[in-house]
């Protein structure tokens, strides 16, 4: 039964290929993008820290920003 | 109408889909590659090499939709003047591009057992490629304009100019002599698949759209932050 997947008739050189190169590309694409998303987010965090208190007040009153506030690091 | 889906109103939902999506997405694609490596019988003509098609095919599907979507929302983003089109677009791209990567890879790894070669410069595969570079294009633009507004503008023709190259691959098979199969799957007529082949390549179909969204999701968030910390510095 094992063999006969791995195997495939003799079609297995070529089939688990095809789907490695997929997965591998589906998580190459997935982890950059996290870490796209991660490197701006820890960006936003900075910079919202460095704030004064007035600015801090303005830019807190946007809902986005505080829903980036909120999310950072959970995804 | 388009008020409701400005970005400020809508990142509430963007920012929490996608650990939803993903989950999805593992649980589509875990049912599909079961489907499609262990449950779903060989051809007859094509032993187990079939197997290809269920990676093969929904990534060009994928990738000529997405590329469609692109043009639809860069004429969009002309009438309506509407920023967000190309916010979402951009988004998109690098997906699309990967799919369409997929598609040719793995479609040269099909053509190796079925025809007897990797590579062949017929015109589905050819007009293929030729969306890749419409695709790289695409993404290259934003890259190397900075100007906003020219950016915007660059890229919206490529993926206008591009489009035309769509039609041509769906019909490439029709109107010209190719090695490649023309299409199994119609709409309009009787799918010459049989069932036991079509609920895998359905399932994979639509684990390849979850990781579209995710995707999609995840790089969209990405460039609104990157405005917001523009924001930032000047306030």
């Amino acid at each position: 039964m094992m063999n006969e997947i791995i195997l495939m008739n003799g079609y297995g050189i070529y089939v688990w290929p095809a789907f490695s190169f997929t997965l591998i590309s589906f998580a190459t694409l997935y982890f950059v993008t996290k870490l796209q998303l991660s490197k701006e987010q820890k960006r936003f965090v900075a910079k919202f820290g460095s704030l004064n208190e007035e600015k801090a007040k303005v830019a807190r009153s946007q809902n986005i920003n505080r829903e980036i506030l909120s999310n950072t690091f959970k995804i | 109408m388009f008020k409701h889906f400005e970005p400020n109103k809508i990142f509430a939902i963007t920012s929490r889909a996608p650990k939803y999506v993903l989950f999805l997405f593992i649980i589509v694609l875990t049912i599909g590659l079961a489907e499609a490596l262990i449950l779903s019988p060989e051809d007859y003509k094509q032993s187990d090499a079939v197997r290809i098609m269920y990676v093969h095919v929904p990534a060009a599907w994928i990738s000529l939709g997405t590329f469609s979507s692109l043009a639809l929302l860069s004429i969009g983003s002309f009438v309506f003047k509407n920023k967000n089109f190309a916010l979402i677009s951009k988004s998109l791209a690098p997906a699309g591009f990967i799919f369409n990567i997929i598609a040719l890879v793995t479609g040269s790894i099909w053509g190796k057992p079925t025809w007897g070669t990797w590579w062949v410069w017929d015109a589905r595969i050819t007009s293929m490629l030729i969306l890749a570079l419409f695709y790289g294009m695409y993404l290259l633009a934003w890259r190397i304009y900075e100007e906003k507004e020219q950016v915007v503008k660059v890229t919206s023709m490529i993926a206008i100019l591009g489009v035309i190259n769509v039609p041509i691959i769906k019909y490439s098979v029709d109107w010209w002599n190719t090695l490649h199969q023309p299409p199994s799957i119609s709409i309009l007529s009787n799918n010459s698949i049989h069932v036991s082949m079509l609920i895998p390549l359905g399932i994979m179909t639509a684990a390849f759209a979850l990781f579209l969204l995710l995707i999609f999701l995840m790089k969209y968030n990405t460039e609104l932050i990157k405005i917001k910390n523009k924001g930032l510095d000047r306030l």
